[in-house]
């Protein structure tokens, strides 16, 4: 078991947020906008597909140790259950599906004849005879014994649960709609099980330059995007929430300085201050490779790093709202009633403000998720992003949008990445217009 | 006026000398000179004379805060932090790591940067609040949820995209436009039209639902419900009452992006090489020029600095409900 700096925060992050969860469960406050997200049915889609993102983001975070397997040793859960999927590489570029590599090459036949072809794969869709009579009805074949699959295990599984539910009907408290949650569940699950069925014959989504799997790379790449959009808000989180109410609570010079410390930090175009402090960092790391013992932890604490500044450039404008919010609620009645019945200011900071602010901290987590998904695509392509060994969408990015030039075009590595990381980010949006439409009290005034 | 005005520079100063103490801190006290100097000339097997020839051509040799070698008045001016920080404050940004005059290149090279900018920002900010009124105009209706939904599916999708996929598209199978490059006077609007276009298309998605957030809040008021009770028709309310006063936070919001205007788009910039600062701060970030990093960071402030007082001026002149103090 070997636990990286990311690894420990997320699941630090998971467990606050599910003790928060456990604590928060009967408080009545929550049940209304709960409510309203789960009869929302485009939230309720984009919520499930985030929680498959989100189990394998969480599968990629348990590192542990695995000799003979990697040049560093280190692999992940998920990469011991795609195990077929990263070693069995081939030479250069595949297409998706394809049985034969991109490029020409003398290919020496059984008898000696040399001949200059289009060698076949060395695992994608080796276990066809020919090609190109047999492969679309195979593909076709592995697919339907795939999504079988995927649906009797489903099947089972309701059966199951059938069983289980029968007895202690009538408990859930929220609204909602089990047939349509559970279908989308079932449609996502057996779908999973066709493609999971399918990259173990082929390469779905072809292979790169150096012959790797660029399904396996889009998939490893989930857990980068998870990480830069969870720990950067994390990280600034404490930040913006006591310097926001601070200010506002307290006004006088503590609010002249937080206010001057974020006009500041606001000022500096984010871009270039965030490419000024990933190049300290670059420094940093150059010049005391001490500290960055192996390949895995030096690139770990790289995409910490870039969380990190990430964090710290982002944090101003969540405490610009919180300051403003804060400063209306302190002359709220409730408040001044606290303040004369002899409350101390931090009780009145606990039990008053910082409840009464918890919604824009919500709205606020949900929504920079997704642009800070975005954002490490943009950053990897100025390489002040994540370290190159990293596996994210932007690297993926960046290192194939030259093969756009070639004839034929290799577009799948791009392809695959924009794709993954737009059902993400897709996802991700609609979920935060739902939490911020169940939240945001102004917007209920309306309905 | 005149007071609020100079009132508002004062405040600027502060900001200023904070930006600066903040990228001086960043560019010398996290990673000393040496370090960099050892960076850029390679890591293994550096001299302490490579360092220090290095450290004097590129005149990082003085001491940070005080130089107590010097007598009186150089003990503060012969340093580096007078030197390399406090000459931004007359934009003079000295010398490049390679040796080039920065404030040279920079006069030079915001002309292209302003040329793909504005025309961005203007027909962007045009289609935005177009496409805002018309799903506001037709609100409640298919036309809305379609609308909003094309604007979640555009801002979903990366940035990078719709420049790689422009360019395919148009210049590689259709050959409209050139890939990439820069022209001067008329020449450069075929290279321009692909960039401004791709921005405004990528921007539509959140700037369409946000000027239709805007559209929203505002239609609800009262003097909305006055202008329809009087009979005037829905575009006339929208156009004329709902459109003017929206233009505040229009304006305000455009406004103080303006002088960052010169600065240019990294990304767009780098991928059609048009040579304006964008790509230059790219090229800088790539060669580890910490010299012009350190410029554009300072420069960038300054523009938004310049920005936000110009926010405040507007806000005086079209809004007569702010009083100026």
């Amino acid at each position: 078991m070997i636990i990286l700096w990311t690894d420990a925060l997320i699941y630090l992050l998971l467990t606050t947020a599910m003790v928060s969860g456990f604590f928060l469960r009967n408080y009545e406050g929550l049940k209304r906008p709960l409510n309203k997200i789960a009869t929302n049915k485009s939230a309720m889609v984009s919520m499930i597909i985030l929680v498959f993102f989100i189990a394998i983001g969480l599968l990629d975070s348990l590192h542990f140790k695995a000799e003979g397997q990697r040049a560093s040793g280190v692999i992940s859960v998920l990469d011991y259950c795609t195990q077929p999927l990263w070693q069995q590489t081939e030479k250069t570029y595949s297409a998706p599906f394809s049985a034969y590599l991109y490029s020409k090459a003398y290919i020496t036949q059984a008898d000696g004849y040399q001949s200059w072809g289009f060698p076949r794969l060395k695992f994608g869709g080796s276990h066809l005879l020919n090609p190109e009579t047999e492969k679309t009805a195979d593909v076709l074949i592995k697919l339907i014994v795939g999504l079988s699959k995927g649906f009797i295990f489903c099947l089972s599984w309701v059966g199951l649960r059938a069983l289980y539910v029968a007895k202690k009907a009538g408990q859930s408290r929220l609204h909602v709609r089990p047939g349509f949650v559970g279908t989308t569940i079932i449609v996502v699950v057996v779908g999973l099980s066709g493609i999971i069925e399918l990259s173990t014959y082929y390469h779905i989504l072809g292979t790169d330059k150096v012959g790797e799997d660029v399904f396996y790379q889009t998939i490893k790449s989930i857990r980068t995007g998870l990480v830069i959009g969870s720990l950067t808000t994390f990280i600034m989180l404490p930040l913006a929430v006591v310097f926001g109410i601070l200010a506002g609570f307290y006004r006088g010079w503590v609010d002249d300085l937080i206010q001057y410390c974020y006009t500041t930090l606001n000022s500096i175009p984010s871009v270039l201050l965030i490419a000024a402090s990933i190049l300290m960092v670059q420094i940093y790391m150059v010049n005391h490779p001490e500290l960055f013992t192996n390949l895995e932890s030096r690139a770990d604490l790289r995409l910490l790093f870039l969380c990190l500044i990430l964090g710290v450039t982002s944090w101003t404008g969540l405490c610009r709202m919180l300051r403003a919010e804060t400063l209306k609620l302190r002359e709220m009645g409730y408040v001044q009633a606290a303040k004369v019945l002899g409350v101390r200011p931090i009780g009145i900071l606990f039990q008053h403000i910082l409840p009464n602010v918890m919604h824009i901290i919500l709205i606020s987590v949900v929504l920079d998720f997704s642009a800070l998904v975005l954002a490490e695509a943009v950053l990897s392509y100025i390489n002040v992003g994540v370290d190159p060994s990293t596996y994210s969408w932007g690297n993926m990015i960046n290192g194939a949008r030259l093969e756009m030039a070639r004839e034929p075009v290799v577009w799948w590595p791009l392809i695959a990445a924009f794709v993954f990381m737009f059902i993400l980010v897709l996802t991700a949006n609609l979920f935060a217009d739902a939490v911020r439409d169940a939240f945001d009290p102004r917007r209920n005034q309306h309905d | 006026m005149i007071q609020y005005i100079i009132r508002r520079l004062m405040y600027t100063i502060p900001l200023l000398l904070g930006v600066n103490i903040l990228t001086f801190f960043l560019f010398f006290v996290v990673n000393t000179p040496d370090d960099m100097a050892r960076m850029q000339l390679g890591q293994k097997h550096v001299t302490e004379q490579a360092v220090s020839k290095w450290k004097i051509d590129h005149g990082y040799d003085l001491p940070l805060f005080i130089n107590s070698e010097k007598g009186s008045f150089n003990k503060i001016t012969e340093t580096i932090f007078y030197q390399k920080s406090i000459k931004l404050f007359v934009f003079q940004f000295g010398i490049s790591d390679s040796g080039r005059n920065i404030g040279a290149d920079i006069k030079q090279r915001m002309w292209p940067s302003l040329a793909v900018a504005l025309p961005s920002l203007l027909i962007g900010l045009l289609v935005n609040i177009l496409a805002a009124l018309l799903m506001v105009l037709f609100r409640q209706s298919y036309l809305e949820f379609w609308g909003l939904v094309a604007c979640v599916v555009i801002m979903s999708i990366s940035a990078l995209f719709y420049i790689i996929g422009g360019q395919f598209l148009f210049s590689k199978l259709l050959k409209l436009v050139p890939i990439s490059g820069f022209g001067s006077g008329v020449d450069a609007l075929k290279f321009l039209i692909l960039p401004v276009v791709i921005s405004v298309v990528s921007g539509l998605g959140s700037g369409g639902r946000w000027y239709r957030a805007l559209f929203i809040e505002e239609v609800e008021k009262d003097y909305v419900v006055t202008a329809r009770a009087k009979g005037l028709s829905e575009t006339q309310v929208l156009f004329r009452h709902v459109l003017g006063n929206a233009m505040i936070p229009i304006l305000t919001g455009v406004v103080v992006v303006l002088p960052l205007l010169f600065m240019g788009s990294l990304i767009m910039e780098s991928f059609f090489s048009i040579p304006g600062l964008g790509s230059y701060t790219i090229d800088a970030i790539n060669r580890q020029d910490f010299a012009i990093v350190r410029s554009m960071v300072f420069l960038g402030s300054v523009l938004y600095i310049l920005g936000l007082l110009l926010t405040d001026i507007c806000y005086t002149l079209v809004d007569p409900r702010v009083k100026l103090l």
